[in-house]
């Protein structure tokens, strides 16, 4: 069993981040960390690849960051390939989904894995264009995989419950966050991510013309960023004996009960 | 002068962080308040391998050194575990250094493995009721069995995690009379309850890790547990007294930045007389300067690791190191309460835990005024005042 797992290295949530006010994009020349939301699909894939499996690791990122690699390797992942380039700058949706799906076909892998979301875009998006442009069958929103011969038996988390859903070897997954706990790297696990190997690649690389990602190929625009509204005070129910109803109509309204 | 980040260090702060954030200041209470060992914590940590990072690799440990060991208690406690989180590690992982270091193959083959795992539990028996600082009085005796074995008797106090641990690294006079540091020998000894009576000693803070009270009545010891040469014991130990010095700084220098952290978002969010308590100097000034004065501490602890891994002299920086975090983490912790008010005196905001912990450095594993006797007379070649 051949996994890959879509990884992103995104600036640390726990640090605020900012905004380019020339790019409108947000600023990644910081440290940059594994996306917590990609944890669980790299916990996931290590489950099911047990001691027999391979676990590898496609991940894009500016000026050859592999922090949050080695963070996923450490986890237990064999091996990874960073996309990094210049050219790469500025990227949309579709065209990192382009670059990673060039990257993933390297390996002809029997399932892809990636988050539903990043924690820093929130596109959502990018897994169901990978799998498109890859010919691949698709499951959104996973809690839980099983593999079965050649299939995927995937419960599909819905508002109401969840779906299970087959489908047939390869396929891309996308899995939600808190379907699995993942491991935290051990020591040794730390130590051992050092020496296995990150091959970096360019645009070049996988055979992508320069000209058709980053800015150049880039088929949206972010045209204008503002602030997010400041929070507005909350609604404060005196009790007056039916406070308790008021709160679960409040509840209700949310539709989180 | 190289500062530049080291990132395995980085890696290392950054998993033992993780790790610790699963377990929030309100689990260190409970366990503080209800004076449970942190089971959960301590199988996590040893699962990790962070329990025998700094044991050698060819016994299972990470082989790393006393830098490394430093800073993972250093994240422990300042996640808010403070000495409670700390010191339910520091034994194993460092506490058999003198049989790294002096002890027989055999010695090292049955223990350091499990050491290594986290699965063996160590305590520490030196102190007596009438052998505090001054080591030579100590009066618990090992006798000779006539079969090559020893038998054991006496009474130590201060002895932590005696009731959670297997083993106990003691030292016993096989020689001479008390008042001799000769005839003071090391022995790894199995806390035998048919031999062994342990009590916890009712004390202010850190109550995670009961400190104990154990009378020793005719406990057998095999001849090969002894630890390196008989009469040699007092020597052997002091080889660990500068890494234990290190870990506590590092562990101090974490009690103050737990306490730091809480107190700067609390005068950041209250607000009386219209503004954030933080606007007025009176609370901003202290806490300024208790940063600086845990980052200087910080600073010593990390010179006296590198030099201790590097075979270089660090008596005075281990020392200076334990004598300044001390210091800077009780200056912290009690600064925390101040900001706190009357709310830092409430179990709920946890500084006042910290405080209690904190307080704990100023005394063991040795005085702040014995420290300043050992730079003044050491350092300073001053006249030796005791």
């Amino acid at each position: 069993m051949n996994i890959v797992v879509c990884v992103k290295q995104i600036p640390d949530p726990a640090d605020p981040g900012a905004l380019d006010p020339e790019t409108k994009t947000l600023k990644r020349d910081v440290k940059l960390i594994l996306d917590e939301s990609d944890s669980y699909g790299v916990e996931m894939a290590l489950q099911l690849a047990g001691d027999e499996g391979t676990v590898s690791l496609v991940s894009m990122a500016p000026n050859s960051e592999v922090g949050g690699l080695r963070t996923a390797l450490a986890m237990g992942a064999e091996s990874a390939v960073l996309v990094s380039d210049d050219a790469l700058k500025g990227s949309d949706a579709l065209t990192t989904a382009k670059v990673l799906a060039a990257a993933i076909a390297k390996s002809s892998p029997d399932l892809v894995i990636a988050a539903t979301e990043s924690s820093d875009g929130y596109t959502g998006t990018v897994p169901e264009q990978i799998a498109a442009l890859m010919d691949l069958p698709s499951v959104t929103f996973a809690k839980e995989i099983a593999l079965d011969g050649g299939t995927a038996k995937v419960k599909r988390q819905t508002e109401s419950g969840y779906d299970s859903v087959e489908c047939p070897l390869p396929c891309l997954v996308s899995v939600t966050a808190g379907v699995v706990e993942p491991r935290y790297p051990s020591f040794k696990g730390i130590m051992a991510a050092k020496a296995k190997p990150v091959e970096e690649v360019t645009v070049a690389d996988l055979g992508l013309d320069a000209g058709s990602v980053g800015w150049a190929g880039a088929g949206q625009e972010i045209v204008s960023i503002e602030d997010a509204p400041a929070r507005e005070a909350g609604e404060v129910i005196e009790d007056e004996g039916d406070a308790h109803e008021r709160i679960v109509a409040f509840l209700d309204e949310l539709k989180v009960l | 002068m190289d500062f530049s980040p080291n990132p395995d260090h980085e890696a290392i702060v950054e998993a033992v962080d993780a790790v610790c954030g699963r377990f929030d200041d309100s689990y260190w209470s409970t366990c503080d308040q209800n004076h449970e060992f942190p089971w959960e914590f301590y199988r996590r940590m040893a699962d990790g391998g962070w329990v025998g990072i700094a044991i050698a690799a060819e016994y299972g440990g990470g082989g790393q050194g006393i830098a490394e060991a430093a800073l993972v208690l250093n994240r422990v406690a300042a996640s808010g575990a403070a000495m409670n989180g700390s010191t339910a590690l520091h034994l194993t992982m460092f506490g058999l250094n003198p049989v790294v270091k002096f002890g027989n193959d055999q010695l090292k083959e049955a223990f350091l493995p499990r050491a290594a795992t986290g699965e063996l539990h160590v305590a520490f028996g030196v102190t007596e009721p009438d052998a505090g600082t001054d080591t030579s009085r100590i009066a618990t005796r090992a006798t000779e069995d006539g079969n090559g074995g020893w038998v054991i008797n006496g009474r130590k106090i201060w002895t932590s995690k005696a009731l959670e641990s297997e083993v106990c690294l003691l030292l016993a006079r096989t020689d001479g009379e008390p008042g001799s540091f000769d005839g003071l020998t090391l022995f790894l000894v199995d806390l035998d309850p048919q031999h062994c009576d342990i009590a916890a000693i009712p004390k202010v803070g850190r109550n995670a890790v009961a400190s104990c009270e154990v009378a020793y009545d005719d406990l057998p010891v095999e001849g090969w547990r002894m630890v390196g040469d008989r009469g040699q014991g007092f020597r052997h130990i002091l080889h660990g007294l500068n890494p234990e010095r290190i870990l506590l700084a590092a562990m101090a220098c974490g009690i103050g930045e737990a306490a730091l952290r809480r107190a700067t978002t609390y005068a950041t969010e209250r607000e009386v007389f219209d503004r954030p308590i933080g606007a007025n100097q009176a609370i901003s000034h202290p806490l300024a300067r208790a940063h600086m004065e845990l980052h200087a501490a910080a600073t010593m602890w990390r010179l006296a690791a590198w030099r201790y891994d590097n075979d270089m002299e660090c008596g005075e920086h281990a020392n200076t190191a334990k004598y300044l975090a001390a210091e800077a983490s009780y200056f912290a912790a009690d600064q925390a309460v101040q900001t706190h008010g009357g709310l830092g005196y409430a179990t709920e905001y946890h500084v006042e835990r910290y405080w209690r912990e904190a307080r704990l450095q100023r005394i063991a594993p040795v005085s702040q005024e014995m420290t300043l006797n050992y730079i003044a007379q050491r350092v300073l070649g001053l006249p030796r005042s005791y």
